[in-house]
């Protein structure tokens, strides 16, 4: 702040202080119990009592106290006060008192792969809450998924379920795109293609139209999805054959997913935990989803 | 109605803008305290939001607070002020056409706030969600009702102004600056506009608003209240003339600067912070000057409180106003703000201030104030006042003292952490755990609410010409003021 600023937030601060003072010492006078002012307003009078000792010391000691911290911490314009004090410093000590407490135990951790710190129940523990405080609102307290939201304790992973691969997903997050196929295919090309996509899970299909829809996936699906239809965690392409899907399985669902596309988001954590907590978060995820199956 | 006032007119004051204010007084405590309720029950039962837009918590919050802080609490100030004023300097309003578009013209703004709220228009600044069309009007309003109150006051009969009116002048133009200040916007459409100010400026400015929204809307508008009614219900003479000075200079001069005390550890500059809390901690003994003068007033007349409850929703209020106004210092002090900030202690601090000292302040003026308005002795049953003191009571304390407990909860589990260096509780715990708090806070809640609705009753049996109070209570006060 330029120093003009400062001066005004100071002698506005003066002012203030030194005025309630002032007012509070004048008023400061004994006599005059039980006499009224004399004035007389639609029957109210007034006594003139003095100030009660009691109020009148704890008013000067927060005005004592108030002078002492502005003297200690910054308040008067640019001065900073005599501690030194920021918020910034204060949040920083905290920082660096917990991972001088922390750190260590948790380096140790950090030192061995994911899979091995996976069968500590202790890390497990820590695993899990680090969880629910910032995976949990999308994926679940039971890590379950929703609609959307990936389960996470199933054996299909769309994009990769090696702990290398969860910690990619975790660190950088991820973006997928299924594009919308509503004006290359037209509204019958997207009743086809959905009807060889339940073909593929041996659901109930019309096998004309499934065979003109297998033309279809032939020309457009299969660069993501592959040949037959298994997906390509490459690019976190679902695989379609296994009765797992992410945004519904019925042949509405599906052939909304086609016509409009999708575009899932996982956000990216990793300027947000510390590389010990995600490596401690990649093995609950890894841990929970194995011990599941 | 004409004929109704044409028969209760006073010869020489205005009494009928002041009995239309005292009544909607009423009528807006039932609604406000009724939407308070249903939101209250949306935290405990969150399939009472219908899912409709119209009645979520996000858009009936505003409603609320908008509804019991400017039109009940509005009403009451409009109402008391107008009497208040009259009585002690002797002499008519200035204009009874400009009190009376006061009354229109804010029952407009309450209308408008209750329409367009619900619809989702809004500023999304807290307490001042109204838009631009709205604040124009509320500005207009507000200017006219200085107008009358200052233009009353340089008619007075009477050589200096009494103390209640110091307070009701500076609530008056106080609220006027903040009002116009914070609400400075550009609008792009009728029904929406953005504020002039942005970023941190803009969060300052808000709780500059914010807080002296409490201060002189809250609290010194409600001190000119009590100034009057106080005295005059005890029939003693007021406590310490130059306590009243040096409460009311410092109580003004200190409240001003306390808005930073809602924005510790944020991007405000540290030194705002500071001067924030140091005013915050100073504002201590000067409202509590107030409440001293006030319950010392009673000194020599204790034993009034035996029999008329509505010196006691006087002498309660003021014990809750003590309360309050010890645990907002507190509360702006960093480290209990740390954990206090963003829990429901804020809640109950809020409520604490809103029900135990504004609602039952008004409700006992109120209940003083309208036998003389309507030209009656005293109300039609002093044993609903009773009946209605304990209810607001304890619905107040049910409410409070459940938020404290949610609130320190909250904020020691936030904060609790393991062994390990990681947080014990994820926030869904939290709230949890705040489930029976939210319950008990709905039950203290709608026993308050039921309270307003006895007044409510109390008040159309005293207003109708054919029902006689009901039979005395040996009570000193019941006559006086009329």
């Amino acid at each position: 702040m330029t120093s003009f600023w400062s001066n005004w937030v100071i002698i506005l601060t003066v002012i203030t202080i030194v005025g309630i003072t002032w007012i509070l010492f004048a008023n400061r006078q004994r006599s005059g119990e039980e006499e009224t002012t004399g004035h007389e307003y639609d029957g109210i009078e007034e006594y003139d009592n003095p100030l009660p000792a009691w109020w009148f010391a704890m008013f000067v000691l927060t005005i004592v106290w108030g002078i002492g911290y502005l003297a200690m911490y910054p308040g008067m314009g640019n001065f900073q006060g005599l501690l030194g004090w920021t918020q910034e410093k204060q949040h920083a000590d905290e920082v660096a008192e917990a991972d001088a407490k922390y750190r260590a135990m948790r380096d140790r951790y950090l030192a061995l792969p994911v899979a091995e710190i996976a069968k500590d129940p202790k890390v497990m523990k820590m695993g899990m809450r680090i969880y629910g405080n910032n995976c949990s609102q999308c994926h679940g307290l039971d890590a379950g998924g929703a609609y959307g939201f990936p389960n996470l304790v199933d054996d299909d992973w769309l994009w990769g379920g090696s702990a290398d691969a969860i910690k990619h997903s975790i660190v950088m997050g991820r973006q997928a795109a299924m594009p919308a196929w509503k004006d290359i295919l037209g509204d019958d090309g997207i009743y086809e293609a959905t009807e060889y996509v339940l073909s593929l899970n041996n659901r109930s299909a019309d096998p004309e139209k499934a065979a003109r829809g297998e033309k279809h996936y032939q020309s457009y699906c299969i660069a993501c999805h592959g040949p037959e239809g298994k997906g390509n965690p490459a690019m976190g392409a679902p695989n379609l054959t296994n009765g797992i899907w992410l945004y519904g399985g019925t042949a509405e669902q599906i052939a909304l997913t086609l016509r409009n596309g999708r575009n899932g988001k996982m956000p990216a954590f990793g300027q947000t935990l510390s590389e010990d907590k995600i490596h401690i978060v990649t093995a609950y995820i890894y841990g929970s989803s194995r011990q599941a199956r | 109605m004409t004929e109704l006032n044409a028969a209760l007119e006073h010869p020489v004051y205005n009494y009928k803008v002041v009995r239309q204010f005292a009544i909607m007084t009423v009528v807006w405590g039932v609604v406000g305290m009724l939407v308070g309720v249903l939101i209250a029950a949306q935290l405990a039962w969150p399939a009472l939001n219908f899912d409709l837009p119209w009645t979520t918590f996000s858009r009936l919050r505003p409603l609320h607070t908008n509804a019991v802080i400017f039109a009940f609490g509005g009403s009451a100030l409009f109402a008391t002020s107008y009497y208040v004023v009259q009585r002690t300097c002797q002499t008519r309003l200035i204009s009874d056409r400009l009190a009376t578009i006061t009354f229109w013209g804010w029952q407009l703004v309450i209308v408008a706030a209750a329409v367009t709220l619900p619809l989702g228009f809004t500023s999304s600044k807290e307490y001042a969600e109204l838009e631009w069309p709205i604040d124009i009007l509320i500005a207009i309003v507000w200017v006219l009702y200085a107008v009358v109150f200052f233009g009353t006051i340089a008619r007075r009969k009477t050589s200096h102004i009494y103390v209640a009116n110091w307070f009701f002048g500076a609530f008056i133009v106080t609220v006027a600056v903040l009002h116009i200040i914070n609400s400075a916007a550009l609008p792009v459409s009728l029904t929406k506009s953005y504020s002039v100010y942005s970023g941190t400026v803009d969060a300052m400015v808000q709780w500059w608003y914010g807080h002296n929204a409490v201060g002189f809307f809250l609290t010194a508008g409600f001190l000119g209240m009590m100034y009057y009614f106080v005295p005059k219900q005890a029939e003693r003479p007021v406590y310490s003339y130059r306590l009243s000075i040096v409460h009311f200079w410092a109580l003004v001069a200190v409240y001003i600067w306390a808005g930073p005390h809602h924005l510790h550890y944020t991007a405000l500059p540290d030194w705002a912070q500071s001067l924030g809390m140091v005013m915050s901690l100073i504002l201590l003994a000067p409202s509590w000057g107030g409440m001293i003068n006030g319950i010392m007033t009673l000194s020599g007349a204790w034993h009034k409180l035996r029999d008329d409850p509505i010196l006691r929703f006087m002498v309660v209020s003021l014990s809750f106003y003590g309360m309050s106004t010890f645990e907002g210092p507190m509360m702006s002090i960093k480290t209990v703000n740390s954990l206090s900030h963003y829990t429901d202690w804020t809640i109950g601090h809020v409520h604490s201030g809103a029900l135990g000292w504004v609602a039952m302040i008004s409700i006992g003026s109120l209940y003083h104030l309208i036998p003389p308005l309507f030209n009656r002795e005293r109300m039609y049953s002093t044993n609903l006042i009773n009946v209605h003191f304990w209810m607001s009571t304890i619905g107040t304390v049910l409410y409070i003292a459940s938020m404290w407990v949610n609130g320190i909860m909250q904020g020691l589990m936030w904060r609790a952490y393991n062994q390990d260096g990681t947080l014990t509780y994820a926030f869904v715990e939290s709230v949890a755990a705040s489930y029976p708090g939210y319950v008990v806070r709905v039950i203290g809640g709608a026993i308050f609410f039921a309270g307003m609705l006895i007044m409510a009753y109390n008040v159309y049996m005293t207003t109708r010409k054919d029902v006689p109070a009901q039979a005395p209570v040996p009570s000193a006060s019941a006559a006086s003021g009329a």
